[in-house]
């Protein structure tokens, strides 16, 4: 680039070297992306492989033939179908639960007045820092007094009692919502349930859709609490069901891949069909979700 | 803590000190809408917290009625070896995947940040890992970190480079790991690509009017307003890598030669293999002191290099 002198010279260097760098970008970006997506191609690949085919050295990227029937066979090696209705129960569970007590207490936050609020929202933050450790044990002994392990409660009662980054993140979102429409409303007799349910929770559609898809994806994925809680298999989330497959068949990574993919799926499709929510989610908080 | 939000935390106005009939009313309907945060609070966070210092100082099986034993827990941890071990290998992780990872979100951040033709085509790409997580990807990286048939080795092995064992050797184990981690850095990259995109443009043209080139703009204008966004990230991002254990749980079980036995796994263990609540809950106990020691540090730390706009800082 510094060789062509054409005139005006520095005009034209400081074009080149645009073109440099969007030439490094691309490439970097490409390169990047290869390496983002390689995992996922492997894993769909090595699901579609026949078990002798899955160690062979040097490995090949691409199956010989395609086992499509691995799908099926992996799921009827343990009761998936009941994993699956289990995690859909946990999962539905929890964003109904936080929708609500989340809308609710990010109301209270965002909307009314009380005494001691400033602190209580302080407290509230802070309960992000508590490390999962500290508080498994004490909330495991409770559940167990309360006779509730090997039950899926445990993994359902909390998210009836808000969580900290939803509140937050509700609360934030409600606080852009003009106040004249709650003084109009109130004028016209609406009392706070209805302004919540009538006036902000329409408006707040997409910061909801955030709570429940991050809400969704983290219950769906969550392992510690089923391992903890749960013993019998015919309450076993998918989650844990993998576990206890991987446990049991190590050595069939095709038929392992092939569940672990269809595990996937629901958040995959989530993930894609409503990405922007997602984007809007960590930047109305700037937290990641999780 | 909260001043290092992005988010500006605005408060509504607040009510007068004295309460009228009406304010009397308001304050009611406050904590009743705020009621099932309040008793989760009590019984979940902060009952727990209490409860777990308590059940610190006993010997509990919960199986049996728990016994007191004073201080003796503390002083059987102060002589585990596996204790320091445990957490040695949890701030190596958090530090590795930590550092390498905002390294690595904030460059892809850079990257989509200039106008690139397809950037929401890169951004779902370098995003998506982040979003898949748990035991389906840990299965998955077993796969590609495997000695033999693993895609990293065949990679290496174009160039003729034998590649470790990445899972089974004591010492390649836990770079595996962060390595691993990295892969999910789309996370934080699509909190720092929303926080490129909000640094005011008059900022680049005024340092480009005062003769900036593209360096002294990245140091003098991008970090200094970014830096919030960035302090924000390390904190939360160094506070869930300490506790996390389930990749680990799966992937190596803490092995080889407990090279990957982090903090979580080894309470895990403690509490729910051996049943010894009263042990666990010291050791619990002990990782939150050290969270909150570790987020001071990084809050003093922070007042050298984080910039809040509106601040008057010499």
């Amino acid at each position: 680039m510094q060789t062509s002198v054409v005139y005006p010279k520095r005009q034209l260097g400081i074009r080149g070297r645009a073109i440099a760098g969007k030439v490094i970008t691309y490439a970097l970006l490409l390169l990047l992306s290869i390496s983002f997506v390689l995992p996922f191609l492997w894993m769909v690949s090595t699901s579609l492989k026949l078990s002798q085919d899955v160690f062979t050295y040097p490995p090949s990227f691409f199956p010989n033939s395609f086992e499509w029937t691995n799908y099926p066979r992996g799921w009827r090696v343990l009761p998936f179908n009941t994993f699956l209705i289990n995690s859909l129960i946990v999962t539905l569970a929890n964003v109904a639960g936080n929708i609500l007590s989340c809308s609710l207490v990010a109301f209270g936050f965002a909307r009314l007045n009380g005494r001691g609020r400033n602190i209580l929202f302080l407290l509230l933050l802070a309960t992000l820092m508590i490390p999962r450790e500290v508080t498994i044990i004490p909330r495991f002994l409770m559940f167990s007094a309360a006779g509730l392990t090997n039950t899926l409660w445990p993994l359902v009662l909390p998210a009836w009692f808000g969580y900290a980054f939803f509140i937050f993140l509700l609360r934030q979102f409600f606080m852009g919502i003009p106040l004249d429409l709650d003084h109009s409303a109130r004028i016209d007799g609406a009392n706070n349930w209805q302004i919540l349910t009538q006036i902000i929770l329409p408006l707040s559609q997409p910061a909801l859709a955030s709570v429940a898809i991050f809400a969704f994806i983290g219950n769906w994925s969550n392992l510690l609490d089923p391992l903890i809680y749960l013993r019998s298999t015919e309450l076993y989330t998918l989650a844990l069901g993998l576990n206890l497959f991987r446990g049991q068949n190590f050595t069939q990574f095709n038929l392992l891949m092939a569940v672990s993919i269809i595990t996937l799926i629901p958040v995959l499709l989530m993930f894609f069909f409503s990405q922007k929510l997602f984007v809007q989610g960590v930047s109305l908080t700037g937290m990641g979700g999780r | 803590m909260t001043n290092a939000q992005p988010t500006p935390i605005t408060t509504p106005p607040k009510g007068k000190p004295k309460l009228g009939g009406m304010a009397r009313k308001e304050e009611r309907s406050f904590y009743l809408f705020i009621l099932p945060w309040i008793i989760g609070f009590l019984l979940f966070d902060a009952g727990a917290i209490i409860a777990s210092f308590g059940i610190s100082f006993t010997n509990w099986s919960a199986l049996s009625a728990p016994s007191y034993v004073g201080t003796l827990n503390y002083s059987r941890l102060i002589a585990d070896s596996v204790f320091y071990k445990a957490m040695g290998n949890s701030l190596y992780y958090g530090l590795g995947s930590v550092g390498l990872g905002t390294i690595v979100s904030f460059l892809l951040a850079l990257l989509l940040n200039q106008n690139v033709w397809g950037m929401s085509l890169f951004r779902t790409i370098f995003y998506l890992p982040s979003v898949v997580s748990g035991i389906a990807v840990a299965i998955l990286w077993i796969m590609i970190l495997h000695q033999d048939f693993g895609l990293i080795n065949s990679f290496l092995a174009w160039f003729g480079i034998k590649g470790p064992g990445w899972l089974v050797q004591p010492q390649w184990a836990m770079p595996s790991l962060i390595l691993m981690s990295l892969w999910s850095a789309g996370g934080s990259m699509v909190i720092y690509l929303a926080g490129l995109q909000s640094v005011p443009t008059h900022l680049y043209e005024a340092a480009e009017i005062d003769g900036a080139d593209t360096f002294q703009k990245f140091w003098t204008v991008t970090v200094p307003m970014m830096s919030p966004v960035i302090l924000y990230n390390l904190i939360v991002g160094f506070i869930a890598s300490i506790q996390g254990f389930v990749t680990v749980y799966v992937m190596t079980n803490g092995g080889p030669a407990n090279a990957t036995l982090v903090y979580g796994l080894y309470i895990y263990r403690t509490a729910f293999i051996n049943f010894q609540m009263g042990y666990a809950s010291a050791l619990a106990w002990v990782l939150l002191v050290v969270i909150i020691l570790i987020t001071v540090v990084q809050f003093i730390v922070a007042r050298y290099w984080v910039y809040y706009e509106g601040d008057l800082k010499s």
